[in-house]
């Protein structure tokens, strides 16, 4: 009685080619616990020698059900659920959870709010640009780079942990703006990160940029062609790798984005060594919008006055019976969102990040879909890995920058 | 400019294919298309109004209702425009079905194959339709609204034959 849930032999044979099924070609497994597939993706690999005939990637291993589990949480207890999907890019998820929000219940976002979450995503940008250089780098074995990236990151987990106690899972962002205002410190531990990474970008740049053992190993490796790149929905590095400037701070913005002067560095052959040049170009232009940003920092309130949504301030409990029963009402039943629907893009490192919220009116989301840029570029891996070999499989995955807790969600 | 291209196009596929506006969508603008006539549209609006990318691809169960049981939810973006609409596609019953737009967007592949994992909605023509997410041998729809949390019963040394015996007879009916 379980063999009708045993995948059978058709079922998988489309998978293959016609020459794995005579025994020219080997079928090899790779992952889930392989090291350079960063994280649990299995891949399934069609081989004739050591070139890739064909790669099925296997996802899922890392499923939680993080959309089913938020639909039975209210809309504030939720939010700590978005830090654990893409868990090198935890306030990015919260601002585009956050903006879906403002969006679906009209609420405002005061400007200060809006600068150091500009800001805050930015640095994030830049250690999650450092995770994936470093790792990438590893795997193509120079390993000295990793050590040096891990370092520059603890500058910006400590920047994290000094406004929120939190060095990866903050919460910060919430819905009508932040937490609590950033601390006196904040402005003097940026201005030192500003100051110090320039160098350590160029640091980087001489030891991979110009390196012929980095550039042989990437160069021509993983193309992908514009029209394809748009066609699978590829988004982020990856597809502007391949000379397409799409970058939805620019197109759409969000944040008051378009308020800061940038740009969107582009590649033009769409290989791994392209999507390595973007990234590293990005990390200079998010510091320039840290700079601007930092430099005309309003000062005012941090969090909307709309009491619907937002609680009031310690202070005025003792002297506003009205403050206390808002207070009460959003620490009991939380707060309603109005019946709706929204679809709200953001830039995330690694794509085009979007939340579809939907509210039937109540204190919990009705549905929440997370569009993740690791999913959908990750269905590129089979187009760019066919007739390489196994060893720039890695390099490929690598330059893709997929987190597979954002994947499988 | 681009605001105009989109007015433009959502007029004219009003028009055309005869669509009523998706009240409930506060952004982007949406129209509702019935499932029979989702390839039709995609194929004018990434033909005639260039809107080439797939940017978004998930559905919503209303159960208990059963019509429409779940809206499915397309998004689109244009990158010549810079415009992004929507569209929403209603189905009725346990057990529906949309044609695959595969064909027109190689990316919709996954996101289809990740709807039928969560909510049982088979795509007609898709190439490779099998579970994504979950484990192959998976039984039920996970996102679906009747598909409880936490519905697996984890198994103690004490009680594992007891729940053991449980899931094979649940099994057992169903196949």
């Amino acid at each position: 009685m379980f063999e009708s849930t045993e995948v059978t032999y058709e079922e998988l044979k489309h998978l293959v080619s016609d020459r794995a099924l005579k025994g020219e070609t080997v079928l090899l497994n790779m992952g889930p616990q392989h090291p350079s597939t960063h994280g649990v993706l299995r891949l399934l690999l069609e081989l004739d020698g050591e070139v890739i005939v064909n790669c099925i990637p296997d996802i899922g291993f890392l499923h939680t059900g993080i959309e089913k589990n938020m639909e039975s949480k209210r809309w504030e207890q939720a939010e700590v659920m978005t830090d654990r999907t893409d868990y090198l890019n935890n306030t990015g998820n919260n601002l585009a959870y956050c903006l879906a929000i403002e969006r679906l219940a009209d609420l405002d976002v005061p400007p200060r709010a809006q600068a150091v979450r500009v800001i805050l995503v930015e640095l994030e940008r830049i250690s999650n640009h450092l995770i994936w250089l470093g790792t990438h780098a590893l795997d193509l074995a120079a390993m000295s780079v990793f050590l040096y990236c891990f370092r520059e990151r603890e500058s910006i987990l400590d920047i994290k942990e000094l406004c929120s106690g939190q060095r990866m899972m903050t919460t910060y962002f919430r819905p009508g703006g932040l937490w609590r205002d950033i601390p006196d410190e904040f402005e003097i531990s940026v201005r030192r990160f500003l100051r110090m990474f320039p160098p350590r970008i160029k640091q980087y740049e001489a030891l991979l940029t110009k390196n012929p053992i980095f550039m042989d190993r990437t160069r021509n490796i993983g193309k992908i062609s514009a029209e394809d790149a748009i066609n699978l929905s590829l988004t982020g590095p990856v597809v502007r790798g391949s000379g397409v400037a799409y970058d939805v701070r620019k197109a759409q913005p969000y944040s008051g984005y378009e308020q800061y002067d940038f740009m969107i560095p582009t590649g033009t052959h769409g290989d791994v060594y392209d999507r390595f040049l973007v990234r590293m170009e990005e990390m200079r232009q998010s510091l320039r919008i840290i700079q601007q940003a930092l430099d005309k920092l309003p000062y005012g309130p941090v969090r909307s006055n709309n009491r619907k949504y937002v609680p009031p301030p310690r202070a005025e409990l003792s002297t506003s019976m009205e403050a206390v029963i808002h207070h009460f009402k959003l620490w009991t039943e939380g707060f309603n969102v109005p019946k709706g629907a929204v679809y709200q893009p953001v830039e995330s490192p690694k794509g085009e990040l979007g939340y579809y919220v939907e509210s039937n009116g109540g204190n919990q989301p009705y549905r929440v879909h997370m569009r993740t840029p690791s999913f959908l570029n990750l269905q590129a891996l089979p187009l760019m890995c066919k007739g390489h070999l196994v060893a720039d499989l890695v390099g490929i995955i690598g330059s893709i920058d997929i987190v597979l807790g954002d994947c499988d969600r | 400019m681009s605001e105009e291209h989109l007015r433009t196009a959502l007029r004219k596929i009003k028009e055309r294919f005869n669509l009523q506006d998706a009240e409930i969508m506060h952004y982007p603008p949406t129209l509702m298309v019935e499932p029979d006539k989702i390839v039709e549209v995609c194929q004018v609006l990434r033909d005639e109004f260039d809107f080439n990318f797939l940017c978004e691809l998930t559905a919503v169960d209303y159960w208990p209702e059963q019509e429409p049981r779940f809206n499915v939810i397309y998004g689109f973006y244009s990158h010549a425009n810079n415009v992004r609409m929507a569209l929403r596609v209603p189905l009725n019953g346990d057990t529906p079905s949309l044609p695959s737009i595969e064909g027109l967007y190689k990316g919709a592949n996954w996101h289809e194959r990740e709807l039928w994992d969560m909510f049982g909605i088979h795509f007609d023509g898709h190439s490779d339709l099998r579970r994504i997410l979950m484990p192959y041998d998976w039984e039920g729809h996970p996102l679906r609204k009747d598909y409880p949390l936490g519905y697996e019963e984890p198994q103690f040394s004490f009680n594992y034959d007891e729940i053991d015996k449980r899931k094979h007879h649940a099994r057992y009916e169903e196949a």
